[in-house]
């Protein structure tokens, strides 16, 4: 019963889909040649109306955006409009779910010639890899680590967060993934998958003590973080460069010696793509080490793939000194995650919280 | 007897001269009805139904996963038991703020309709409404500047008191019963308030005039008299706090865990909707039991 209204709901939806891809469709195949189209969140760099500008004028191809909400909807996208789109986003953790289902192809890195400016632990890493070929170039990407006030002790491991020194001075992000991938760190573990959840379980109650608040949002961070509730947190490496450059916090940001939880977005060709050689040059573009500082300077980026591009900013840029390129080696990054485990992740998450509110 | 009355119209039919046939008594009994059931159906049983239904599957129907009937999610506070504690976290902060607002919005109320009249009443009314037209979100923000260290509090303390330390109670459970109390307040004052102008004056002067002082007034007179007011009240209130989850989020820190914050992390974060709902379904039989406890004084109350 379930199953049949289910499949039944799906295929009229992707019917809907595909009658309004078709109908968008009909006057961008007229003139389709040196034109392409990028599937993107909005307002994350390749929608930057300078950039395209420059893009169209060195190359003479046009540029043409369509936007998701979500991973899941850019998925969707991408299975019911083939051939509508010439580059797409997707989150390394997503990456090769992509690549199985068929929907992006392999990338020929000879044919894009920033690529060989790309940090080889990104430009290879496993999340992108399938059959030995990479499903997508490096472009973007960030850490979850540690933010500390300026001036106090740079805390050189995660056992800090239990640290007595800390006591009621400690906030925490409230997410489930995140937590669970800093106690599988403590106990050794591969933060995607710790077969010890209840060694997790037990390293995240040992910050009890510590506890002050937990974070849900940047805002609600920076407001605590001004008002001096506490020291140490977690935090994003991209949203401790906005808090000290445009809010002005004394925040600094330290990756210890575990490693930092990472994230990395990847530029990629769909398979079914009319103009593959015009989003190739598109990557190309966005990892184009000028394009990279304008962008991070004028509007403000997340850290380039481009070990190139970051060394173009300024050596005092914020950006670069946050990210820096050692934290590659060390940090692990997220990928999928099948329903089960998560499920198990939330409730340990839910379990911890409970005992913190004893 | 007015009931009486009522009947014998509706046996005797509309009276005058009639010509032609009339609809029997229920079409227009239903006619009538339908919108309000209709309404019903369209925001209140049709969404409940759909969540009862999905507090018996195995995972959100969205995306490729199976979905199998289950009976898994309500065993929840059997396989992870600390969910007994949060709720009864819940349950007591209920409790609490539930008896704050009778008692605080009882008396707003009766100092609202015997001590006030005329335009300043309508005047005070609006005042005490205004807050309520207010976003919920900005109100509990709010609370954080007065409550935190250094926030407003200290400050006017060590105005006073230069030297004393620091009162802040942000992050406790005492700050997310404010932020409650302070959001549902207008709802007790209100129900109360309703009840109170019903009573009459005499009544109150013929019982001072025997002698009787403030408060044998207020616990003889009006707290009975008004009681159905401040039951509805309370049952406005112990509702959707126990199911509160912004309050104890931002007002709570590390001690805002209840279970209206377990359930929205089951619908935001772990897009585990199965179990969020099974849980909702779980509390409300709680609170229906709770209520079907004390149905007795329900009804007595109500009916005085």
């Amino acid at each position: 019963m379930t199953n049949f209204t289910r499949r039944e709901t799906m295929r009229l939806m992707s019917a809907g889909l595909i009658a309004g891809a078709g109908l968008s469709m009909l006057p961008r195949k007229a003139f389709s040649a040196g034109k392409i189209t990028v599937l993107n969140w909005q307002g994350y760099g390749t929608d930057e109306a300078w950039a395209v500008k420059a893009f169209t004028e060195k190359t003479g191809i046009e540029v043409v955006h369509d936007y998701f909400s979500s991973e899941p909807e850019m998925l969707t996208k991408l299975r019911t409009n083939p051939g509508a789109y010439d580059v797409v986003l997707i989150n390394s953790a997503r990456t090769q779910q992509a690549a199985v289902e068929g929907l992006i192809a392999p990338i020929d890195f000879s044919t894009v010639p920033n690529a060989a400016g790309l940090s080889p632990e990104l430009k290879e890493h496993p999340n992108l890899m399938s059959d030995g070929k990479a499903y997508g170039t490096a472009w973007v990407w960030g850490i979850t680590s540690l933010a500390i006030t300026e001036g106090s002790a740079k805390p050189d491991s995660y056992t800090a967060l239990a640290d007595p020194a800390h006591k009621g001075r400690l906030a925490l992000f409230d997410d489930a993934v995140t937590n669970i991938a800093i106690g599988a760190l403590l106990s050794g573990q591969d933060i995607n998958n710790p077969t010890d959840l209840a060694a997790v379980t037990e390293k995240l109650k040992g910050f009890k003590e510590n506890v002050k608040l937990l974070w849900s949002s940047e805002d609600q961070w920076n407001k605590a973080f001004a008002a001096k509730e506490f020291d140490l947190s977690i935090y994003w490496s991209g949203a401790a460069v906005r808090s000290k450059r445009n809010a002005k916090l004394p925040v600094e940001f330290v990756v210890p010696k575990e490693g930092g939880i990472g994230w990395l977005d990847n530029l990629t060709i769909p398979t079914s793509s009319s103009n593959p050689e015009g989003g190739l040059a598109f990557i190309n573009y966005m990892i184009d080490p000028e394009f990279y500082v304008e962008w991070a300077i004028k509007v403000g980026a997340p850290a380039s793939a481009n070990g190139a591009a970051m060394e173009k900013l300024p050596a005092e840029d914020l950006n670069r000194l946050v990210h820096k390129p050692e934290y590659l080696k060390t940090m692990s990054f997220q990928s999928a995650l099948p329903d089960d485990r998560r499920e198990a992740f939330n409730n340990v998450w839910q379990e911890v919280k409970a005992f913190y509110a004893e | 007897m007015p009931s009486d009355l009522t009947t014998n119209t509706a046996v005797r039919g509309p009276s005058g001269p009639r010509t032609g046939w009339t609809p029997p008594q229920w079409v227009a009994t239903t006619a009538l009805l339908m919108p309000t059931y209709a309404w019903l159906t369209l925001a209140v049983l049709l969404p409940l139904l759909t969540m009862f239904c999905f507090s018996f599957l195995s995972a959100t129907p969205m995306g490729k996963a199976p979905i199998v009937f289950t009976l898994k999610q309500y065993r929840a506070f059997i396989d992870q038991p600390y969910l007994l504690n949060i709720g009864w976290t819940s349950l007591v902060i209920g409790f609490w703020t539930t008896l704050l607002c009778a008692v605080f919005g009882f008396l707003a109320a009766v100092a609202l309709s015997r001590a006030t009249f005329g335009r300043m009443r309508e005047t005070l009314l609006i005042l005490i409404l205004l807050p309520f037209w207010t976003n919920g979100l900005v109100r509990v923000f709010s609370w954080t500047m007065v409550l935190r260290e250094n926030g407003f509090l200290d400050n006017l303390l060590h105005l006073v008191a230069p030297d004393a330390g620091s009162i802040s109670f942000l992050y406790t459970r005492y700050a997310v019963v404010l932020g409650l109390v302070h959001g549902y307040l207008p709802y007790m004052i209100l129900t109360c308030y309703i009840a109170l102008i019903t009573i009459d004056d005499a009544i109150i002067e013929a019982a001072v005039s025997l002698g009787a002082r403030w408060w044998t007034v207020l616990f003889k007179i009006l707290v009975p008299m008004a009681a159905p007011g401040l039951i509805s009240g309370c049952v406005l209130i112990f509702v959707p706090v126990i199911g509160s989850f912004m309050e104890p989020r931002i007002l709570g820190g590390k001690v805002g865990v209840t279970m209206g914050t377990v359930i929205e992390d089951q619908f935001t974060q772990a897009f585990n909707w199965p179990l969020g709902a099974a849980l909702s379904f779980t509390l409300l039989a709680v609170v229906l039991a709770i209520f079907a406890t004390f149905s007795g004084v329900l009804k007595r109350g109500a009916a005085a």
